[in-house]
């Protein structure tokens, strides 16, 4: 089997990107920005050594947004003729008619846009050239180690692996218009275990990057695979109490998200986030410090500028424990009376909105073994739920993992829930573990917190 | 084919007469039915289909399908008293989906110019190891239901007439307390023009309206927030707005209500308690408890805790759970599903016994079973699941005023956010956004956002008291499903679970 033919290239969807900015400009747009995709995706799934899924395509969009008389309104399609695109921006500047003016809403000043676009090394030549029967291969290789790894493993989710290689570019009448290609390959083994009483474990491992070169081997993800899933064999409820609570990499990365979440210029001005008035004070402990870090090489959420074609830049969020920034696109910026931190990102839909890049909770300097050493404790691998309140901190969300008696790990524990304030979980940190984990664009090390509540039994 | 005969014959529009006519004017730039009006899917004949079927098993497949899909959203959001964002798009592609025994060959293209889409049935067909296949047969239209009756298409109207609407939300929101600072309203319409073709005879096609309105509010005092949030999404027309609790100052109003009635709101209590869950939202507890798990995927895979139970007691005499695609204008509701079969009623769980998974087409043949008109996908890009349409509780024979009464200290929930399950153990949280203590039998003091954990079969045999007051919500709920949304709608009437874990704060 062959792989896709056509690879996305950057400078075609700058052209188009800028085709689209000229046709909308003639057709009487103040301001207009331009966002144009081209990807192409292989997503191969297999289970018990047979292909469950192959699923190849390449996809191609351009979302546009157009302001007139400080009336915005935004489009998009999948439509490239010169025809589509043209009435496209007809009909885009007759829909920003329905809105009303906002002088909030204009494009970033000349002054602060992107300059160049850096080379951030987010291309390997060899994703694209993977293979389906390199797919499969990976695949069963994974599920097979997984299988292989103990007896108690008597059934699979699978294997699933996915590519992607993609091209952005983005054009505003701003003075701004820039490219750049990417690529991002992982591999995902998820085998099951039988329990008492007829429930089943499942546990998973994955390994991801932008280069072929940072994978794990499908062996060590599967037998991984086999060590978690076999690990929560024997799963119990726990008494309800409050004890200190360590956190995996696995499940601080959403910790951290809702973190970004209400550190975001967006919340902030819309009085949706209980940190809004606490710029310059301690939100968390001292032992906290995260940046978000838009330019470093090869990492999963790099980019080379935002979506509103500022340059990229890191922005340190919390250092030491004190709230040093909100990150702002540049509508949270005006709105804030402030200037933007270039953490727009946008999708193909929408405007642009703040999102962080690569989040990074700085590793601390326990090792990971010390931090369990504790008379009592829940260690978390999982997070369940949609139990969190941006606008009061309320925290409760279902959680699973073992629980640490004598600095061991007693037994494996599910079916409870862990609460907190999100403000005192932060600031309860008492100790980090030395060993982040930066598969993914929300790097966290492990994390402890001196006390939650525990409900349970 | 059905009427093919050497010359071109197109699908019909099924249904097309529910959408009223177009009207020209300012809205029509952003209305959607003037995209649907000229439809790029009735270009594509039975010809060119069956073209299409054999291209993708000429590698020797079992079966192919093709899924067309042309759709058309718009939306509005107003923020600060005013309207701050418009806007519109529309989604044009085939899916060709090739099946070889259990395994799926899936490839996608967003031009339907007939080269490109020869080589989406080509790369999908891939799956197939060389060897004769399955030639398509003769076509035939599949009669879908028809149940998004719609009286005033909201394309029709003025994009002024909207805006209004808006307005009286956020007014009402405003006009309900001083503490309110803040009020978001939105606006979303989109209609789906689908039409499915199989390689084993069936055509489908299908008009798929939404229409939603969300109100968000935040109140404020004394440097405390909350928030409350009212919402309402069917496949109807504006007379949705006409419906008790569906007006925008309706609306306005309960997403204030909330927020203010919240600031009063008492840390939660921790640990195992009695619940009572009110009747319409609670049914979230259905899908993320037994709803999931009685996919036929997980089952045919054996990773579903619920896997070889058909027949056998999963749950307390007094509960029967059905999933009812077939409830008119209903948020989950489908005239066909999307591999062609018509939506339908299905008794999953009847006096706590086991009784049917819900198929997609791969399953149904593993169980050797009918289609059960679940097989759902998100798009053109996503191949079809069984999901489930709308999850409901029936109901029982308790007044709703006795089971509160019948509890000395426990939860009464009435409002959700979501939930979330794992298949395999059938471990579930929900997320309650408005619940109150009940003491003595009767309501007292509101309780902070708090988690709800369980065991679903653990959870549905805790069931011991079921009211006779049945509501489906009327809200916007959407399910996600390995990357997939779908819209969904659940239902329930008051029940009593006799013991359920909640995640508070506050030690008991």
């Amino acid at each position: 089997m062959s792989t896709n033919k056509r690879l996305p290239e950057a400078a075609a969807c700058q052209r188009a990107a800028e085709q689209m900015l000229s046709y909308a400009l003639e057709a009487g747009a103040d301001g207009v920005e331009v966002m144009v995709r081209d990807g192409a995706e292989l997503e191969v799934r297999l289970r018990l050594g047979e292909p469950e899924l192959i699923k190849e395509a390449g996809s191609r969009a351009l979302g546009l947004r157009v302001i007139k008389d400080q009336r915005p309104a935004v489009t998009y399609t999948s439509d490239f003729t010169e025809e589509g695109l043209r009435r496209l921006a007809r009909e885009s500047v007759e829909l920003a008619s329905l809105a009303e003016p906002d002088p909030f809403a204009l494009l970033p000043a000349r002054e602060v846009m992107a300059r160049t676009v850096p080379d951030l090394d987010l291309w390997d030549d060899e994703v694209p050239n993977l293979t389906v029967e390199l797919a499969l291969e990976w695949t069963k290789r994974g599920e097979a180690a997984a299988q292989a790894r103990d007896k108690r493993i008597t059934n699979s989710d699978g294997a699933s692996f996915s590519r992607v290689v993609g091209a952005t570019a983005f054009a505003t009448s701003a003075g701004f218009s820039g490219g750049y290609r990417g690529t991002y390959v992982s591999l995902v083994v998820q085998p099951l275990a039988d329990d008492e009483g007829g429930k089943k474990r499942n546990g998973s491992w994955w390994t991801g990057g932008r280069f072929v070169s940072a994978l794990e081997t499908p062996e060590s993800v599967g037998q991984t695979a086999a060590d978690r899933t076999l690990a929560q064999l024997g799963s119990q409820k726990v008494a309800t109490c409050e004890v200190p609570v360590i956190f995996a990499p696995e499940a601080g990365r959403s910790l951290m998200g809702k973190l970004a979440g209400v550190t975001s210029g967006g919340a902030v001005w819309r009085k949706s986030t209980y940190l809004a008035d606490r710029e310059g004070t301690e939100v968390a402990s001292p032992l906290i410090h995260i940046v978000d870090d838009p330019l470093i090489p090869r990492a999963p959420g790099s980019r080379p500028f935002d979506g509103e074609g500022l340059a990229s830049r890191p922005n340190v969020i919390v250092d030491g424990g004190i709230l040093r920034t909100f990150l702002c696109d540049t509508y949270a910026a005006r709105k804030l009376n402030r200037v933007s931190t270039g953490s727009a990102g946008r999708g193909i839909g929408g405007s642009a909105h703040v999102t962080t890049s690569n989040l990074i909770l700085r590793a601390g300097s326990t090792p990971k073994a010390k931090l369990e050493q504790l008379p009592e404790a829940f260690y978390v691998t999982h997070l369940m739920g949609f139990g969190f309140n941006a606008v009061t901190g309320d925290f409760s969300q279902g959680a699973s993992g073992f629980w640490i008696k004598n600095g061991e790990r007693a037994f494996p524990v599910s079916e409870v829930t862990i609460s907190s304030s999100f403000d005192n979980l932060w600031k309860n940190v008492d100790a980090l573990g030395d060993d982040l984990d930066a598969r993914s664009s929300v790097q966290v090390p492990t994390i402890r917190v001196s006390h939650m509540m525990i409900a349970g039994r | 084919m059905t009427s093919g005969r050497g010359r071109r014959s197109y699908f019909p529009r099924a249904g097309r007469r529910t959408f009223g006519k177009n009207h020209p004017g300012a809205w029509s730039i952003i209305s959607t039915m003037a995209a649907i009006a000229t439809s790029p899917l009735d270009q594509i004949d039975a010809k060119l289909a069956e073209r299409l079927l054999a291209a993708a098993l000429e590698g020797g497949a079992d079966y192919a399908d093709l899924y067309f899909e042309y759709a058309a959203g718009a939306h509005f959001g107003f923020e600060d008293g005013q309207v701050k964002s418009v806007g519109k798009g529309v989604t044009l592609g085939l899916g060709v989906r090739v099946l070889k025994g259990d395994s799926t060959g899936y490839a996608y293209t967003e031009e339907l110019a007939e080269d490109r889409m020869l080589e989406a049935a080509r790369t999908a067909g891939r799956i197939a190891a060389a060897g004769g296949g399955a030639g398509p047969v003769a076509l035939t239209r599949v009669s879908g239901l028809d149940l998004y009756k719609i009286n005033e298409a909201p394309w029709d109207r003025p994009g002024a007439e909207k805006v209004e609407m808006l307005r009286q939300a956020d007014r009402a929101a405003r006009a309900y307390d001083p503490r309110i600072v803040r009020v978001e309203v939105g606006w979303g319409e989109s209609l789906k023009d689908v039409l499915v073709v199989t390689s084993d005879g069936k055509i489908a096609r299908d008009f798929q309206p939404m229409i939603r309105f969300t109100v968000g509010a935040v109140a404020e005092e004394g440097g405390q927030r909350q928030t409350g949030r009212s919402a309402g999404a069917a496949r109807r027309g504006m007379e949705l707005f006409r419906i008790e609790g569906q007006s925008p100052s309706e609306h306005g109003t309960e997403a204030a209500r909330l927020a203010i009635a919240m600031l009063k709101a008492e840390d939660a209590p921790a640990g195992p308690m009695e619940v009572v869950l009110g009747p319409g939202e609670s049914g979230i507890l259905l899908h993320e408890a037994v709803g999931h798990g009685l996919e036929a995927d997980f089952n045919r895979k054996k990773t579903s805790n619920y896997t070889d139970m058909i027949g056998q007691s999963v749950a307390s005499p007094l509960v029967t759970v059905v999933d009812d695609g077939t409830l008119m204008n209903a948020r989950g509701s489908i005239n066909v599903d999307d591999e062609g079969n018509p939506g339908r009623r299905n008794v999953l769980i009847e006096n706590g016994k086991l009784v049917a998974y819900m198929q997609d087409r791969i399953s149904s043949k593993h169980f050797g079973t009918q289609a059960s008109g679940n097989g759902r996908r998100e798009s053109f890009r996503h191949e079809p699941l069984p999901r489930m349409t709308n999850t409901l509780m029936m109901a029982g024979q308790d007044e709703p005023g006795d089971i509160i009464r019948s509890v000395k200290k426990g939860i009464y929930a009435k409002h959700f956010s979501g939930g979330q399950v794992n298949i395999s153990n059938g471990d579930f949280v929900f997320s309650l956004t408005e619940s109150y203590l009940i003491e003595d039998g009767k309501l007292t003091a509101p309780l902070k956002g708090v988690n709800l954990i369980g065991n679903g079969p653990d959870v549905l045999r805790k069931v011991v008291m079921v009211g006779n007051d049945f509501q489906l919500s009327p809200g916007t709920w959407t399910c996600g499903k390995d990357g997939q949304s779908v819209p969904v709608g659940i239902g329930n009437p008051t029940m009593k679970i006799s013991e359920i874990t909640v995640g508070g704060t506050k030690a008991q």
